[in-house]
């Protein structure tokens, strides 16, 4: 059998237009005092969003932004062929507890902060495969259960190193279905799980940046592009650790980013202003900020072809204590509007 | 073949640690370092404002009459109690923020490695949340006090 849309080692190219056509985002109030706040739909002061518990918060935000997203369309649930979901939590409860309240077939999905792009991917091909016609996309991180789940509890009076990174509160959602209006993915490439043996839990954007180099350079290969070929090179959240890191590792390998190249770590907060340390992190990071800010962009059309690539650090609290080594992993997909 | 396939794979680890090697090195020159000396700075700053705190209680008590004995038990009880309550106000964490080892080596940093996770477990209930959780941060710090403190109990008898 021919595969016909499988181009070069590990990139893909979509036959049928993708379009993004509806987004929503839900931010906490670190979040909502950063740089993209008047790119968000809603910020909630009250980091427990009126629950008994983070973790029921960051469910209610997952579901929440889900909600508002079809609700921006006029769609129902019965109108969504799948939902595609996941978050860092362990047994990606957020995801999980959220689909109880969502009639939709569901995938709970874990590639800790890839996730969002991962379930890019994923609703891209099962609507390109003709197994949907649309699919509706969240991934959700929240700073408090982040924090208890990896580290210290919330009061604990500790002292974080200048490489450690922030993870953003905050849940972004897509839909995406067949459609030739607004923005589109046309293209993707898997990443592969690379280890280089970091093992610092306080320095994810180096754990992160191999896996990073990784898929850019196979997805130049694969489709024949380099770094000048996109208005932008969005990676989700390595950091200004991770960002320097994933610059010199392409250096390595022959190709220049350039101002063309951000993150989306380093773009939700004010690295100077706010107490945040290398940037943010989270599955929720790259979700709001593209959901919010870049689409925004692409549709002002400022962007017109962009590389969004989005790495996740697949450790567990286990498996560091442990002493294991941290692997990384970065999903990276094209989003087009011409 | 195993052979030709065994030296295979130990090439493949040798050039993989090497990669992890270079890394390494790479990682090194781009991470940046923690502030020492601002850290030690603002430690001693902190720590010692600790300390003269519990010192200034100590004199107090004393000065109200009681014994020596009696004074520092009180006085570590009020130092425990003021570590339990700037945590519970969400106060102690921004402290330690910029005290670093300055707000943890003292006994407030122990009542706040122990209030911190009483308060975020209560949640998983009183049995396996806060009951079984409440000395993930003081629990290593004990075990190994009470341990060497037994050692040098048997070294002094041994020795006396």
């Amino acid at each position: 059998m021919e595969i016909e849309k499988k181009v070069g080692q590990q990139s893909i190219r979509f036959v049928k237009p993708i379009g993004i056509t509806s987004s929503a985002s839900v931010v906490g109030s670190t979040e909502g005092a950063g740089p993209l706040a008047d790119t968000f739909d809603w910020i909630i002061e009250d980091l427990l969003f009126g629950e008994q518990s983070w973790e029921k918060a960051e469910c209610k935000m997952l579901r929440e932004s889900a909600k508002l997203a079809l609700r921006k369309v006029n769609l129902q649930e019965k109108d969504i062929d799948y939902f595609l979901a996941g978050d860092l939590l362990n047994q990606i409860i957020s995801a999980n507890y959220a689909a109880r309240g969502i009639a939709i077939p569901f995938f709970g999905l874990f590639g800790a902060c890839s996730t969002f792009v991962e379930a890019m991917l994923l609703a891209s091909i099962l609507i390109d495969g003709g197994f949907a016609r649309r699919v509706l996309l969240v991934s959700s991180s929240h700073h408090n259960t982040a924090e208890r789940q990896y580290r210290f509890p919330t009061e604990q009076g500790v002292q974080r190193p200048p490489s450690a990174q922030w993870t953003v509160t905050g849940s972004g959602a897509l839909l995406l279905e067949e459609s030739g209006n607004g923005p589109r993915v046309t293209m993707g490439t898997v990443g592969k799980v690379i280890d280089l043996g970091m093992t610092d839990a306080n320095d994810m954007g180096s754990a992160m940046a191999p896996a990073a180099a990784d898929t850019l350079v196979n997805h130049f290969q694969d489709t024949g592009t380099n770094p000048d070929s996109y208005d932008l090179i969005l990676t989700g959240d390595l950091g200004a650790v991770g960002k320097d890191t994933l610059i010199k590792l392409l250096q390595q390998r022959g190709y220049r980013l350039g101002e063309n190249y951000q993150d989306c770590g380093m773009l939700i907060f004010d690295l100077e202003k706010q107490d945040v340390h290398s940037g943010g992190s989270g599955c929720g990071c790259a979700a709001v900020v593209f959901s919010g800010d870049i689409l925004r962009q692409l549709w002002e059309k400022k962007y017109r072809k962009i590389l969004f690539l989005a790495t996740g650090a697949l450790m567990s609290p286990t498996s560091a204590q442990q002493g294991e080594t941290i692997p990384g992993i970065a999903h990276a997909v094209v989003v087009e509007f011409n | 073949m195993a052979q030709s396939q065994g030296q295979g794979n130990l090439q493949q680890r040798k050039m993989q640690q090497e990669l992890q090697q270079e890394y390494k090195q790479l990682v090194k020159n781009v991470k940046p370092r923690p502030p020492v000396l601002k850290n030690t700075i603002l430690a001693f700053l902190v720590g010692g404002a600790i300390c003269l705190i519990g010192q200034l209680i100590l004199w107090f008590l004393k000065k109200e009459g009681l014994g020596d004995h009696e004074a520092s038990e009180a006085t570590a009880a009020i130092m425990v109690f003021l570590g339990a309550l700037l945590t519970g106000l969400g106060i102690y964490d921004v402290i330690g923020k910029y005290g670093g080892a300055g707000s943890m080596v003292p006994i407030t940093g122990f009542a706040n490695s122990i209030v911190a996770p009483a308060m975020e477990f209560k949640r998983e209930g009183f049995v396996f949340g806060v009951g079984a959780r409440l000395f993930t941060v003081a629990g290593p710090v004990l075990v190994y006090g009470f341990l060497v403190s037994a050692v040098i109990g048997l070294i002094y008898y041994l020795i006396r």
